[in-house]
């Protein structure tokens, strides 16, 4: 097992880890891929794309059951969205990758600026159908199993 | 303008902002989305919940036209996916006995410094 292999785990083993805790992982995987593997960045931008669709299924499903979503705001968001993302594949593949991989870099910079001089804030609670234990996450919901599990409550879906 | 249809017109133009940038970067929708939803009044976990269903559709998309266009290939993710469910799961059973704030102000510098690598290369 080489180390570039062992580093590809761990890279996206931390997206993975970042990106349950909120905290946007999908930079990682393209800040790995392009900084230590000179992958290009349309490529690297790809691979993260597929590489956030299983999580986001999942979590979406569970979500979806713990009636988190707000549909009505999804379809007009989505429908907006739509054309908007064919228009930004195409500039992705008009602009010059170098120039590509500096909008990225500005994206990051801009994100990382926002999270170290935003307060903390308590979440409020959310609008759903158990709002005491209301969790946006899959991962969340596997946790408390685990941890009633550990303890010997027996657990079942109706139970969400 | 009734309100009703401010509100429209905001989540058309939200809309189109994330499309644009998850077509464009494959990242970073949530930066536009989420916010948005707070503002339109969903408390911050419907908010989270919610942008992942609208990005998710739209990185389906951006997905099968990065595909088509022979951006990349199925072949190269698949390395990646096992261990980033692994560490999604992982970072789940950490979330509650890492101090959050730090941790999120150390990826802030980390993300500014990987930002300006990125810039300058």
């Amino acid at each position: 097992m080489n180390l570039t292999y062992i580093l590809s785990l761990l890279a996206a083993a931390g997206a993975g880890a970042l990106g349950a805790m909120g905290m946007g992982g999908g930079g990682i995987l393209v800040i790995y891929l392009t900084l230590a593997l000179s992958v290009p960045q349309p490529e690297a931008q790809g691979i993260n794309l597929l590489f956030f669709l299983p999580c986001a299924g999942i979590s979406l499903i569970i979500n979806s059951i713990k009636k988190l979503v707000n549909w009505k705001m999804v379809l007009p968001l989505v429908l907006g969205g739509l054309p908007s993302v064919l228009l930004g594949c195409f500039a992705a593949g008009r602009i010059n990758t170098l120039w590509l991989g500096r909008i990225f870099a500005g994206l990051l910079i801009i994100m990382g600026l926002r999270e170290l001089f935003s307060k903390s804030k308590e979440p409020a609670p959310a609008q759903g159908e158990d709002e005491e234990e209301a969790k946006p996450s899959i991962l969340h919901m596997l946790w408390q199993a685990f941890q009633r599990w550990r303890h010997g409550e027996s657990q079942t879906l109706e139970d969400y | 303008m009734t309100d009703k249809s401010k509100d429209l017109l905001k989540k058309g133009a939200g809309g189109t902002a994330v499309g644009f940038i998850n077509g464009l970067l494959g990242a970073g929708g949530g930066m536009v989305v989420v916010p948005l939803l707070k503002k339109l009044g969903l408390p911050q976990l419907n908010a989270h919940a919610t942008a992942v269903a609208v990005i998710f559709p739209l990185s389906i998309l951006s997905t099968v036209v990065y595909l088509l266009s022979g951006r990349f290939e199925l072949a190269q993710a698949a390395p990646y996916l096992l261990p980033g469910a692994v560490g999604a799961l992982g970072g789940a059973l950490l979330l509650s006995q890492i101090p959050q704030k730090w941790l999120r102000k150390v990826f802030a510098v980390f993300m500014i410094w990987a930002g300006v690598r990125m810039f300058l290369r």
